[in-house]
């Protein structure tokens, strides 16, 4: 399958509380948080779309959209994600 | 629908602090959801008292937020009167096992079909950190500030020896974990009990030296082990997480149910005999 592509990775500032989870947690070291310690995207282009930010983030500040579309619908049974 | 339509969007941001793992409870609780696919008007959410019992007033649901410790309580009353909604009871681990301990086994020996999430900080958060029944021995806090006497409870042995039919724990660290798990025990029909194992950097980690919510996070990830791993046999002090009991009970609506019809039954035979003695 192909690997999904990042469209957007939408952080929502006023939301955000910079406690440095997604930063921290980042396999590719995507995010970083700024002078007013808050969230941003510094290397948008090393996403992997693997959402680890969006799952995590205690504020539910993030959203990962990418090519293959955020809301897809699984199975009620078994394995969820 | 994504997990914004969930969510009560004029109360954010949210009242915990900067890292906490309640946040991050919500945050799998609402992809379970969104992916079992349940509708709004589905589900209730009741809560007590606590940081933890916030989280009822973030979600778009029917909500309900009770007094301490007695959520469950009051679950028990809505389920018996709407058996077709979905229960979901978030409680903190004074709330669920100091203040409620005696309702929380209770609803496990019923097996009463709803979803009691354990939200284990190890700390009473709101009023200052003191210590509850889960902080365990040798933890700091606001009440034990020569170190904690006190065991702690295991939740999940405690559960499964109440009679839950549905068992579960994982840590906010395991998000992908967490949504599953907390769906599985959705689903289940019967008292489901999902264990959380939660960071409270404010309170439990900054009076025990454990560093960030980061960190906490961390030491989750390293202290954690998949049930029935290798490493849990090489290191026994590992704490496992998983679904740890899983099977098919009675479930207690249907049972009072059928003693409705069964009650029915007998009371309109006594009826019609009345009624041919009178005649």
């Amino acid at each position: 399958m192909e690997e999904p592509k990042l469209k957007e990775l939408v952080i929502n500032r006023d939301w955000c509380k910079g406690c440095g989870i997604c930063v921290h947690f980042c396999p590719k070291k995507v995010l970083e948080l700024d002078d007013n310690e808050k969230a941003f995207a510094k290397r948008p282009e090393d996403c992997i779309c693997c959402k680890l930010c969006e799952f995590r983030c205690p504020d539910l500040a993030i959203e990962i959209i990418s090519s293959r579309g955020t809301a897809r619908r699984a199975p009620t049974k078994g394995l969820l994600l | 629908m994504a997990i914004r339509d969930y969510i009560r969007e004029r109360f954010f941001p949210h009242i915990w602090c900067p890292g906490c793992g309640h946040g991050m409870v919500l945050n799998g609780l609402l992809r379970a959801i969104e992916k079992i696919g349940l509708d709004k008007n589905e589900i209730v959410m009741v809560s007590g008292i606590g940081c933890s019992a916030r989280i009822a007033g973030y979600v778009d649901f029917h909500t309900m937020h009770t007094i301490h410790g007695r959520a469950l309580a009051f679950a028990t009353g809505i389920k018996m009167s709407r058996p077709e909604l979905k229960l979901i009871v978030p409680m903190g681990d004074g709330d669920a096992l100091a203040i409620g301990g005696n309702h929380f086994i209770h609803a496990a020996r019923r097996n009463m079909d709803m979803t009691a999430i354990v939200m284990n900080n190890r700390v009473y958060g709101m009023t200052g950190g003191q210590y509850s029944p889960l902080s365990g021995y040798g933890t700091m806090s606001t009440t034990s500030p020569y170190s904690n006497i006190d065991h702690a409870f295991d939740v999940v042995e405690l559960s499964v020896a109440a009679g839950a039919s549905f068992v579960g724990r994982t840590t906010t660290y395991h998000a992908k974990q967490m949504a599953d798990i907390l769906g599985q025990a959705i689903i289940h029909k019967g008292f489901s009990v999902v264990e959380i194992m939660s960071q409270c950097p404010t309170c439990f980690g900054r009076q025990n030296r454990l560093g960030s919510a980061i960190d906490m996070l961390e030491h989750f990830k390293e202290n954690t082990t998949p049930i029935g791993s290798k490493a849990k046999q090489k290191n026994p002090d590992l704490i496992e997480r998983g679904i740890f009991v899983q099977k098919k009970m009675p479930e207690y609506c249907s049972e009072y149910e059928k003693i409705i019809e069964r009650a029915m039954v007998t009371v309109h035979h006594r009826d019609r005999r009345g009624h041919r003695e009178y005649n």
